[in-house]
């Protein structure tokens, strides 16, 4: 074997140049993560893929794999810590998953099952979040937004339009739309942009799609997310 | 029979439902019945909580009687459960949070469609509302959540039996629900 790193006992080899997070896909390993999408560059912000790389925690998404890396990714401490992240996401935002189009596809979802989340834990913010349905297609409800900032790259990326940003800090972080009025409908956005399908929870929705699918018959109502990810990301990495 | 284990139930800002999928499990209500007794409960009308070894709260929590209610039962109950997404998050009766209480109250009483003798409630006996829906770890300790908007019949189902036979009680992946 050429050049590997151990996940949780087992021993990959990588590249020159991938990540962690490349390596594993690569390898057929699950590191759950939400922020991080193998089609975009990596951005490192939700920490979710927390992995412990020689007893130093590091996001599995951005750090580089190195010769003899020992990583552990499943672990009581790491999924705790998980558990806790995706608590903080549902409570920073305003998640009712009964009155939402995305229930049962909805990755936030996917996560807090596949970590037997019951609970939110943390007192919630009930933020005062905006919904912004003037586009004749497409969707936002703010309320949804965990700031993944995957529709801000899939735009620049791959439609290279520039429609979305993140701006402010803290509670006041705020998915921000690059049209005079800041609304949807007079931004460059349009049906077919990568960026108005990329939105991993149900804050990007498209108009007069809803419950074509029934709820229960949905894709984590159906499976776990480590499967769907691997059959969807490991495919893309051949 | 004294050994069996006392349940108590109620519904706060919550439609019932929860306790509809309840009485979802069907027949195995009967087996349930050689195991638990009910105390305060829609089911039985008993009007205050007696001490008990489970407590079911559907519900957020809306108004200053829930308050009073969920302490209750927190006080009397050995083990509390959050049932159902409105104990667990506020459900959707939380939806209201960003719209102050004045003009939730005007669109209901006074502008509201088909409203005739427009006028807000103010009977004295009736409780206060909150300005925000809690959910009810925000006021209380639990000790175990059932999500699901319902939980199904099965959920209550795998909770109980648990309990019943001692057990720590755990959903499996097929169990875990938001919707
Ligand atoms: S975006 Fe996902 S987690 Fe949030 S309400 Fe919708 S289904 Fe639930
Ligand atoms: S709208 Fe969706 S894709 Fe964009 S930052 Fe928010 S959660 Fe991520
Ligand atoms: S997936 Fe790595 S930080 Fe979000």
């Amino acid at each position: 074997m050429s050049q590997t790193i151990t996940i949780d006992g087992q021993e990959i080899p990588y590249e020159e140049g991938q990540t962690i997070m490349d390596a594993a896909i690569a390898a057929n390993i699950y590191i759950p993560h939400l922020c991080h999408n193998p089609e975009y560059e990596p951005h490192g912000s939700c920490k979710l893929c927390t992995v412990k790389v020689n007893g130093r925690n590091c996001s599995a998404c951005t750090f580089p794999a190195m010769q003899g890396q020992d990583i552990i990714n499943h672990s009581d401490d790491l999924e705790h810590d998980r558990k806790r992240i995706t608590q903080m996401l549902f409570v920073e935002g305003n998640h009712f998953c009964p009155a939402c189009e995305k229930t049962g596809n909805c990755q936030l979802q996917g996560i807090a099952y596949y970590l037997d989340m019951h609970d939110n834990h943390f007192p919630h913010f009930f933020a005062n979040r905006e919904m912004d349905a003037s586009h004749p297609d497409i969707l936002i409800d703010h309320n949804r937004c965990i700031f993944c900032n995957l529709c801000v790259r899939a735009s620049q990326e791959k439609d290279h339009k520039n429609v979305f940003a993140i701006s402010g800090r803290g509670i006041n972080k705020c998915l921000i739309i690059n049209s005079k009025s800041g609304k949807l409908k007079d931004s460059e956005l349009d049906i077919n942009d990568c960026a108005a399908h990329i939105c991993p929870t149900g804050a990007i929705l498209i108009k007069r799609t809803g419950y074509q699918v029934p709820i229960g018959q949905r894709t984590y109502d159906q499976h776990k997310i480590d499967e769907i990810s691997l059959a969807k990301e490991h495919k893309h990495h051949d | 029979m004294t050994d069996k284990l006392k349940v108590a139930t109620t519904s706060l800002a919550g439609c019932f439902g929860c306790h509809m999928s309840l009485l979802d499990i069907d027949e195995r209500m009967l087996e349930l019945a050689q195991h638990i007794e009910f105390d305060r409960s829609p089911i039985t009308d008993i009007e205050h909580c007696g001490p008990c070894d489970i407590g079911l709260i559907e519900g957020g929590v809306c108004n200053s009687e829930n308050v009073h209610v969920l302490r209750e039962f927190r006080k009397n109950c050995k083990v509390l459960v959050a049932v159902g997404a409105c104990a667990i998050n506020g459900g959707l009766p939380a939806m209201r949070n960003h719209i102050p209480l004045e003009d939730c109250l005007n669109e209901a009483y006074i502008d509201g469609l088909g409203v005739e003798n427009a006028q807000i409630p103010s009977d004295p006996e009736l409780p206060l509302l909150l300005d925000n829906v809690h959910p009810i770890h925000e006021i209380v300790k639990v000790d175990y959540y059932m999500p699901g908007c319902p939980p199904s019949g099965d959920v209550f189902w795998s909770f109980l039996t648990a309990i019943i036979a001692g057990q720590e009680p755990s959903l499996p992946y097929e169990l875990v629900h938001f919707d």
